[in-house]
């Protein structure tokens, strides 16, 4: 083992867990929603992939930069999944499975099409000032637009706890997770509690999109791998767990990155699907999950 | 004449004519029609066909696989690869891909069952061995990588090889959509069928009353399986092209979970009227894109579809269309 080696095994790991952080706030949108409702969502990737584009066109035409487009695409996700649960899927709670994986399936359908025919099908990418600059700490090399984006999606997950922990809407909503029927028992608005986690959940993964756009370009296929990578993540982490999210966020950063310096760029996935059949396998309720599977 | 007493027991003559009838316009079919139709009615026998595979794990036994294109991929691959490499024609070749797919079907409802993964979870290991394989094919030389495998194109029938035109194709997957029609009816009343049944309602109840809840979930997973490696196979050699990046892609195994959703999970029919919808609106969408130059626009049309569908026949359009004209199939 040379120096050589070692530092950039270091400098792989720092990368991954930059990455990692913004995988994590992606990965919390579809842990909120699967936490409360029960309800996988199939079109999670092609929401991150509309939050991509979305940033991209605020930079591109309007000459905004995604830091400062993010609140904006946040609202506009957390309006569209609070209809779009009023509207769609509110009937499908509590119904068979594969039923709910259609209609998901119809919505990513339509999602990752819609960017394909208002964006086309090249990949888009943002550059911005700060796309050379770095921050040194002793021999690590920090990208900025990497640091800047772990940092806003940490900020962004920490406004998500002080949500569900301080405010009476968040605390409402998780008791309408551990107990529906007591929820109603006690007068909640289960639908309309509903319909603002999915809001929640939306607006996490738009304001995602809004970071990694800073990171990499965007294209309509990315959508169903980002879609596998939040399921990967989350199951790892632990499903309906928003600490564990993040944790797996992280891991599956860290391990594409390792994976990319001591494999092959194109085996990463490999190492993060090998990492999933383990999790399920010997603790399906994941790292951090409760033992309720 | 006991196998076509169990097969028609209980049928009304009504829809034995109907099928009969079915079945003769379907044998003739290629002669009258043209090159379209003919390759139109191939994608419908095809989906109707991966579909019923898919049918006996989801429909009848309950559990949710996201990763047929596992079984189909590596049927296909070995039936190819062997041929490719060793000259060795199909006929003997599907034997090693079914038992290949076959075992890796027992490998995933093994682990998935042990450890009873249910639902989305189980759904989700099913995604990540195919996926798990899919990169692991990307980089094996010996199936031509991530560059693809390809068969000589050759239209000179040769029923040995499986190697000719549209026509030979057209019968080889008649056969294997009726043979898994009537092997659906002969399992759906047998025993393991209603085992099956009773699993998919409440495994834990089931397991109480003495159902040997594993064993039944394993022969699912492993008769899915070898039929759809079958599809596999026929599949690598209709278009003689071989890509690890469609034949083990998720999109490939949710298309096989799409006819039978559609047409009615746990009919015998939904599968077949599933592909007939699904193709037939595939075709319409794809004439109609073509009037509005704009990419993606088929799919959006095909995604619309599928949400109007899901949203007002959630049980499928099969039920509803037997209700409705006195067919009497029910989802059991």
């Amino acid at each position: 083992m040379t120096s050589d080696f070692l530092l950039s095994l270091a400098q792989a790991i720092t990368k991954g867990l930059l990455t990692g952080m913004v995988y994590g706030l992606m990965a919390l949108g579809l842990s909120v929603i699967f936490g409360v409702m029960r309800v996988v969502n199939f079109a999670h990737g092609e929401l991150m992939v509309v939050g991509m584009y979305l940033a991209w066109m605020g930079f591109e035409y309007l000459q905004v930069s995604p830091m400062l487009s993010l609140p904006l695409i946040a609202a506009v996700f957390f309006v569209a999944g609070y209809a779009l649960q009023r509207g769609v899927i509110s009937p499908f709670i509590g119904r068979p499975e594969h039923q709910q994986f259609l209609l998901l399936l119809a919505i990513a359908i339509l999602l990752v099409n819609a960017c394909l025919a208002i964006a086309g099908p090249d990949s888009r990418g943002v550059q911005m000032e700060s796309q050379f600059d770095s921050y040194e700490l002793g021999p690590l090399v920090f990208d900025a637009v990497r640091l800047h984006a772990a940092l806003v999606a940490v900020a962004i997950a920490g406004l998500l706890w002080l949500f569900f922990t301080r405010t009476r809407i968040g605390k409402s909503i998780r008791a309408a997770a551990d107990n529906h029927m007591g929820a109603l028992v006690v007068g909640l608005d289960v639908k309309r509690l509903y319909a603002f986690t999915f809001g929640v959940g939306a607006a996490c993964v738009g304001a995602a999109g809004a970071l990694m756009i800073t990171i990499i370009p965007v294209t309509p296929f990315l959508a169903a791998e980002y879609t596998l990578l939040a399921f990967v993540i989350v199951i790892v982490g632990g499903l309906g767990s928003m600490t564990g999210a993040l944790l797996g966020g992280l891991l599956i950063g860290v391990s594409e990155a390792v994976a990319g310096l001591l494999l092959q760029p194109s085996l990463k996935s490999m190492v993060s699907f090998g990492i999933l059949i383990l999790v399920l396998l010997l603790r399906p309720q994941g790292l951090l999950g409760k033992n309720s599977q | 004449m006991n196998l076509l007493r169990r097969l028609t027991d209980g049928v009304p003559s009504r829809a034995l004519w109907c099928l009969g009838l079915l079945l003769v316009g379907l044998l003739v079919a290629p002669a009258v029609l043209g090159k379209y139709g003919l390759s139109v009615l191939i994608l419908i026998l095809y989906f109707a066909y991966v579909g019923q595979a898919w049918n006996i794990m989801m429909g009848f036994a309950g559990q949710l696989s996201l990763g047929h294109a596992l079984y189909a991929g590596l049927g296909g691959y070995i039936a190819a690869g062997l041929f490719f490499h060793y000259g060795i024609g199909p006929w003997a070749g599907l034997f090693v891909a079914v038992a290949a797919a076959s075992a890796a079907g027992a490998v995933v409802g093994y682990l998935g069952f042990r450890f009873s993964l249910a639902g989305v979870y189980f759904a989700l290991l099913t995604i990540a061995f195919s996926e798990f394989t899919r990169i692991a094919f990307d980089h094996w030389g010996w199936v031509g990588g991530s560059g693809g495998l390809f068969l000589k194109v050759d239209a000179t029938v040769n029923l040995l090889n499986l190697r000719g035109g549209p026509i030979l194709f057209y019968y080889v997957i008649l056969a294997l959509a009726v043979g898994a029609f009537i092997l659906c009816r002969l399992l759906l009343e047998s025993r393991l069928g209603r085992y099956w049944l009773a699993i998919r309602e409440d495994a834990e109840a089931a397991q109480a009353v003495g159902v040997p809840v594993l064993r039944c979930k394993m022969i699912a997973v492993v008769i899915s399986a070898a039929m759809t490696a079958l599809a596999g196979v026929w599949n690598a050699f209709y278009y003689n092209n071989l890509f690890p990046e469609t034949a083990f892609a998720m999109g490939r195994s949710i298309e096989f979970t799409l006819a039978p959703i559609i047409g009615g999970l746990g009919t015998l029919f939904g599968p077949i009227v599933g592909a007939v919808v699904l193709t037939g609106l595939g075709e319409i969408f794809t004439d109609l894109s073509e009037v509005f130059h704009i990419s993606g626009i088929k799919q959006i049309f095909y995604g619309l579809a599928l949400l109007i569908i899901v949203m007002y026949r959630p049980a499928g359009v099969w039920p509803w269309l037997a209700d409705r004209f006195g067919f009497g199939e029910k989802r059991r």
